[in-house]
């Protein structure tokens, strides 16, 4: 009888110490970087051109093309996700052509990154003759964050009822009115956060970019769509196995950057579905 | 409200529009691969077979060999999903069944977190700070071997693992756990003998789905295991540099001629690595398709 009891002690503190295994090394990551990276971060780090190989000066180009990388994803991105999400919430019927649309979501997740990185380069980069440029990365990231932008928005709309569909349809609204005003509205807050997460998985991939647009070193911000840029990611990569004689408070410093924008569009994602999951009234 | 022809028209042309985004898609997955095909299949015409399949990678002496590189991701993959499973597993049951509501409230974010982190970041940290833990261990001659890419690799699975296996522990009925705890088993051996046997299918697709994701991960591998292109076979393979499919692909095209015979097998690893995590995927998919098809009871 009692071992059991001793059984169930034992089993509980196996899985209580599998979950300490699984946290401990994921604050250790965090508190880690942002403890020798914060060493690094002033206002020139964060402001300035990289000199001297870039083992000095500040890494400002490649937050830039971060950031500008990440809006071209979005352009491209947004309207085709959030699109191909109202379809397959509000029009698609349960048939094989809209399972295969499914099946095609699941794959897109699943592509290995580089290969986006190879389909970019031959599409994007010679075919369609971009060349290695912003507008190139762009697109590729855009197809690669398709998938998670398609399934968070497409459950976002999903979770408005159908009341809200049939009341506006029977007020003599069409289906398109009814999406367009009642729907996407709802469903708004939910679609955001899918998007951010979309763009947060974009905004730190170095794979998909290697080819199709990053520059190792480019000390001068992008001027037109069909420039190379720097991109914190690749940059990251690049002076932490590249440049040999790197300061480690240069590589921490640049770690820090891209955790901290990551985790903080992360955390700003998580706001806000909370935010607006306790203030709606269905 | 009176639907002028014009409304009609607009909602025709916004309804089509949306039609033709929702089977893009499709059409992408299929573009992808026929570009892979495109730039990857001259190499299977270029290339003889023997030297394809061959056990040696030297691109600059004509040699195209792609098995260590495949058995390089195998061997890493496999071992990442071994360290992962029972951790992955184990969490997601301590978050569903045992769990303290504020230990809860903490690890949800926490794994939040961990798939938040980019690869890149991952692999730096991996080599500046668990490479030189595993040197000293093991007493290797460098921690940029294929363990420690395993072991980088089994944390970036965790997030997928836990999420899908908490989901088939929530698809389990309460009425199960009911039935165990009135027999008279204690809420452990309800869990252990009822609860997670209930849910292996699910489990099996969160397993599935780590190793998609473990296989086709490209920037934290290649920045932790050495990239030696050499045959992983022996028992010490695991404390050796390795080279895995993706890290040559993102190691050697940015120096490669367009159009050689090098980019021509780089591609040619692609579309191993595509056909590779498509059947996973698809394999994946049916269990949850099927899942579907039968609704809540299974």
């Amino acid at each position: 009888m009692r071992n059991r009891f001793v059984a169930q002690r034992v089993g509980f503190a196996l899985l209580t110490l599998a979950a300490l295994v699984v946290v401990i090394p994921i604050l250790t990551i965090v508190a880690t970087i942002f403890i020798r990276g914060a060493a690094a971060i002033n206002w020139e780090f964060l402001t300035a051109m990289p000199r001297d190989g870039m083992r000095a000066g500040g890494i400002f180009p490649a937050i830039v093309g971060t950031i500008v990388l990440t809006l071209g994803t979005a352009i491209v991105a947004i309207p085709l996700g959030v699109g191909g999400a109202i379809y397959l919430s509000e029009y698609a019927r349960d048939t094989w052509l809209t399972r295969s649309i499914r099946l095609a979501i699941i794959n897109l997740a699943g592509i290995p990154s580089v290969v986006y990185g190879l389909f970019g380069l031959g599409l994007f980069v010679l075919l369609m003759g971009f060349g290695t440029s912003i507008v190139a990365g762009s697109l590729t990231l855009a197809i690669m964050t398709l998938p998670v932008i398609i399934s968070t928005a497409e459950e976002a709309l999903r979770a408005v009822p159908t009341e809200f569909r049939t009341v506006s349809a029977s007020l003599g609204g069409t289906r398109w009115q009814g999406i367009r005003y009642i729907v996407l509205p709802q469903a708004l807050p939910g679609i955001i956060t899918g998007v951010i997460l979309g763009l947060l998985r974009a905004a730190g991939e170095t794979a998909p970019i290697l080819f199709t647009v990053a520059a190792f070193y480019l000390p001068r911000l992008p001027r037109s769509p069909l420039d190379q840029t720097m991109a914190l990611p690749y940059h990251l990569y690049v002076v932490s196995t590249q440049v040999p004689g790197m300061p480690a408070k240069i590589q921490f410093g640049t770690a820090l950057v891209l955790l901290a924008l990551v985790l903080s569009l992360n955390i700003g994602a998580t706001m806000i579905r909370s935010y607006f999951r306790r203030r709606r009234q269905w | 409200m009176r639907q002028t022809p014009r409304v009609r028209w607009g909602e025709f042309a916004i309804e089509s529009l949306i039609r033709v985004i929702g089977f893009s898609t499709v059409g992408f997955v299929i573009i992808i691969f026929l570009f892979l095909l495109r730039e990857g299949l001259p190499a299977f015409a270029q290339i003889n077979l023997d030297n394809l399949f061959g056990t040696r990678w030297y691109p600059t002496f004509g040699l195209f060999g792609t098995l260590p590189l495949v058995l390089g991701s195998a061997l890493i993959t496999i071992t990442a999903i071994v360290i992962a499973l029972p951790l992955g597993v184990a969490t997601a049951v301590f978050v569903r069944e045992v769990a303290p509501n504020w230990a809860r409230e903490i690890l949800k974010p926490m794994i939040e977190v961990l798939a938040g982190i980019p690869s890149v970041v991952l692999g730096f940290f991996g080599m500046t700070l668990v490479a030189p833990i595993v040197r000293e261990t093991f007493g290797a001659p460098t921690g940029l071997v294929a363990f420690t890419g395993a072991l980088i690799l089994a944390y970036m699975s965790l997030p997928t693992i836990i999420s899908v296996a908490e989901d088939a522990l929530d698809a389990v009925p309460k009425l199960y756990r009911d039935a165990g705890l009135a027999m008279g088993a204690t809420q452990w051996q309800t869990i252990w003998r009822v609860v997670v046997p209930a849910a292996r299918s699910g489990i099996l697709t969160a397993v599935m789905l780590g190793m998609g994701r473990a296989i086709g991960e490209t920037m934290a591998v290649m920045m932790v295991t050495g990239n030696a292109a050499r045959m992983p076979l022996g028992l010490d393979a695991l404390f050796r540099p390795v080279r895995t499919m993706t890290a040559t692909i993102a190691a050697e095209m940015g120096e490669v001629a367009h159009g050689s015979v090098h980019y021509h097998a780089l591609f040619a690893i692609g579309i191993i690595l595509f056909v590779i995590t498509f059947l996973i995927n698809l394999a994946a998919a049916s269990t949850m398709f099927r899942k579907r098809r039968r609704g809540g009871l299974r």
